[in-house]
């Protein structure tokens, strides 16, 4: 156990650096001179001069990667090049609000799909099940825009149960007041997707030998379906919700742009758009370094979930 | 960490058996829900076709209605649209207030008029009403819906294309040559999942800019990873097959093995994988272009009538968001059906 650990978080190391290395050349290299964004329009040559020099952009690319090391290895990536509030602290400001949306929805998502999911798989072949299978395949063709947008007119502006957008500084207010609309849709949409999806996993199981063999002795379906089916679908579901878990810290940003929500994901969407590269930058590194542990930490649970999984 | 249990087992081999398209194209015949799916994803393709050509909504930027004409089916409200007052004025200004009195140019407006009045205005004034209702500049949202059809549909196609074609690339290359190439492929595979795709479709579009071909780059470059998972597998298990050996007894170069011998094998894979990205990346570019960080503003897109379409529905012209999401709705689920019929039909094992 602990030398898999080891051995896995030995191998984060070239990843980490692809990662840092990737992000550096497509800023350093594709992108914009970050002089002439910072200084805007009416700045003079003796004004970009001084800021590539607190820059280091006048430093040879080497020396420039070492700095970005730097920045990464100490969790200073200094300012936002717009407002001039730390990055830090950027982040540490907009976490809150997207993990007060991301959370419910992620909690409510499986609570939803998984039992709807049980009971497609459960009445397999029959109408409903391809009456459900194929409702979720036009639900899943609509855009993403649509639901938002219409759900935001139709809950917020038509019928008035909550309000269009907004947030407040308190976050149990935020929970109850202005999370809901936005959880709502966003479960909604995803709803189709993740019921397919599990009822794909549930179908594989309740084609095993282990099915046949319960239904052989004349164990009840509901017995077979909760006490076999769904123990040994767990791997593919959980893995499913770790592929998920990375998302709920940049939100969906989608959601937060529509709603107003001062979340992360948000303000990575700002960034994009007024060329601020410092909260870009960190936004992925950080990010992907998350990703990694939690998969990391997905992994591990498997093993508790499936005793006969080997970790190799 | 994705189980690949995605076997192909070859129809075993007789002498006069169908080749593997024929045999699929047989059982895609049978499938109806397949065939009605394909029949509606061909007539847009021909939609497209027409559109591309000019042959229609070449026009669509004219603008052909008053301001947010409603669509004809359901009425025109007498008056109504007419005075939003939102159509910037264009040629001879209008006059709102009679100011004669103080305007100084006041006496020289007959003559100007006259003048106007030579000039034969070849448009024809604006309809009341439109087959689909018009946007806020008057321009057919038909024509709009169209335009935009034949934009985020290319984005799409080109975009998977490009994703599939790295994705195969160095899938194969990965799985055909394993040792240090293959490591240095998957690491840079293991880089590109390791960054969250949000974050990185927007770290792209922030060095990268705005534009139809940036966005068909984005996504193509964000998006390969899957094809290149799927291929690198199939590539690892037909590259140990006899017919590989045999290729190679017989002198057939490394090239020839890769794309001669065992591509033809695996191409239906490829096939499924291309149809899958192309709904996914049609989606993609709808909420990029929404955003503002797809197509760029001279163009229209589903995701640019979107755009528009939120600020309209508050005043309740709702046309243009409906036509949007019907034309993206039929394509995208008619797309999918396809898919997956195609799917059933190039790999009976997974029924």
């Amino acid at each position: 156990m602990t030398s898999y650990l080891l051995r896995r978080l030995w191998q984060m190391i070239p990843t980490l650096a692809g990662v840092i290395l990737l992000v550096f050349v497509l800023f350093r290299f594709f992108g914009g001179d970050p002089a002439e964004v910072l200084a805007g329009q009416i700045a003079d040559a003796q004004q970009i001069a001084a800021i590539r020099a607190q820059l280091g952009l006048d430093q040879p690319w080497w020396i420039q990667l070492g700095l970005f090391v730097q920045q990464i290895v100490s969790f200073d990536f200094g300012q936002s090049w717009m407002t001039r509030e730390p990055v830090s602290q950027i982040v540490a400001t907009r976490l809150p609000a997207t993990l007060t949306v991301m959370i419910p929805i992620l909690v409510l998502e499986v609570l939803l799909a998984l039992p709807l999911a049980m009971f497609v798989a459960y009445r397999r072949g029959t109408l409903t099940d391809r009456l459900v299978v194929a409702v979720c395949v036009f639900a899943m063709s609509i855009s993403f825009l649509v639901y938002i947008i219409v759900g935001q007119y139709v809950f917020g502006f038509l019928l008035g149960w909550f309000p269009v957008q907004g947030w407040s500084d308190h976050w149990t207010t935020n929970l109850v007041r202005y999370a809901p609309l936005p959880v709502m849709l966003a479960v909604f949409v995803s709803l189709a997707p993740q019921t397919r999806l599990y009822r794909s996993f549930l179908l594989d199981e309740t084609g095993q030998d282990y099915v046949r063999t319960a239904r052989a002795k004349g164990l009840a379906e509901p017995a077979i379906m909760f006490r076999h089916v769904l123990r040994n679908a767990m791997i593919p579901i959980l893995t499913n919700v770790a592929v998920q878990l990375p998302s709920i810290f940049v939100g969906s940003f989608l959601i937060e742009v529509f709603f107003s929500i001062p979340g992360l994901g948000r303000e990575v969407f700002l960034a994009v758009n007024r060329s601020d590269y410092p909260v870009i930058q960190a936004a992925t590194v950080y990010l992907a370094l998350l990703t990694m542990v939690i998969n990391l930490g997905a992994d591990l649970l498997y093993k508790l979930v499936d005793p006969r999984v080997t970790l190799g | 960490m994705t189980a690949l249990t995605h076997r192909l087992v070859p129809p075993p081999p007789t002498d006069r058996s169908a080749g593997v398209w024929a045999a699929a194209w047989e059982r895609l015949r049978r499938d109806r829900l397949g065939i009605g799916a394909l029949g509606v994803v061909a007539a847009f393709l021909l939609l497209i076709f027409a559109s591309a050509t000019g042959l229609v909504a070449g026009d669509w930027q004219l603008e052909r209605g008053v301001p947010y004409a409603p669509p004809a089916f359901a009425g025109g409200q007498p008056g109504g649209p007419a005075e939003d007052g939102m159509r910037p004025a264009r040629g001879v200004a209008r006059q709102a207030v009679d100011i004669a009195d103080v305007d100084p140019l006041a006496p020289r407006y007959a003559e100007w008029n006259s003048r106007a009045a030579k000039i034969v205005e070849s448009r024809p004034p604006p309809a009341q009403a439109l087959p689909l209702g018009a946007d806020r500049w008057g321009r057919d949202v038909l024509a709009k819906a169209i335009k935009g059809t034949q934009i985020s549909v290319f984005v799409g196609v080109f975009a998977a294309l490009l994703a599939t074609a790295i994705g195969t690339l160095l899938g194969a290359a990965a799985g055909y040559f394993r040792g240090h190439a293959g490591d240095l492929i998957e690491w840079v595979y293991n880089v590109f999942t390791a960054i969250p795709g949000i974050l990185l479709v927007f770290s792209f579009a922030a060095v990268f800019g705005r534009g139809i071909g940036t966005v068909i780059l984005i996504l193509g470059l964000t998006g390969w990873t899957g094809s290149y998972r799927l291929v690198r597998a199939e590539y690892i298990k037909h590259a140990a097959r006899d017919y590989v050996r045999a290729a190679r007894a017989i002198g057939a170069s490394q090239v020839s093995r890769i794309f001669v011998h065992i591509f033809p094998n695996i191409s239906h894979v490829i096939l499924v994988q291309l149809s899958l990205l192309v709904v996914a990346f049609i989606k993609a570019e709808v909420i990029l272009s929404f955003l503002g960080l797809g197509v760029p503003i001279e163009m229209v897109s589903w995701g640019t009538m979107l755009g528009e379409a939120q600020n309209e529905l508050i005043t309740g012209k709702w046309w243009q968001l409906a036509a949007a999401t019907i034309f993206m709705t039929v394509f995208v689920t008619a797309f999918s059906l396809l898919t997956d019929a195609l799917r059933d039909a190039l790999d009976p094992k997974l029924r």
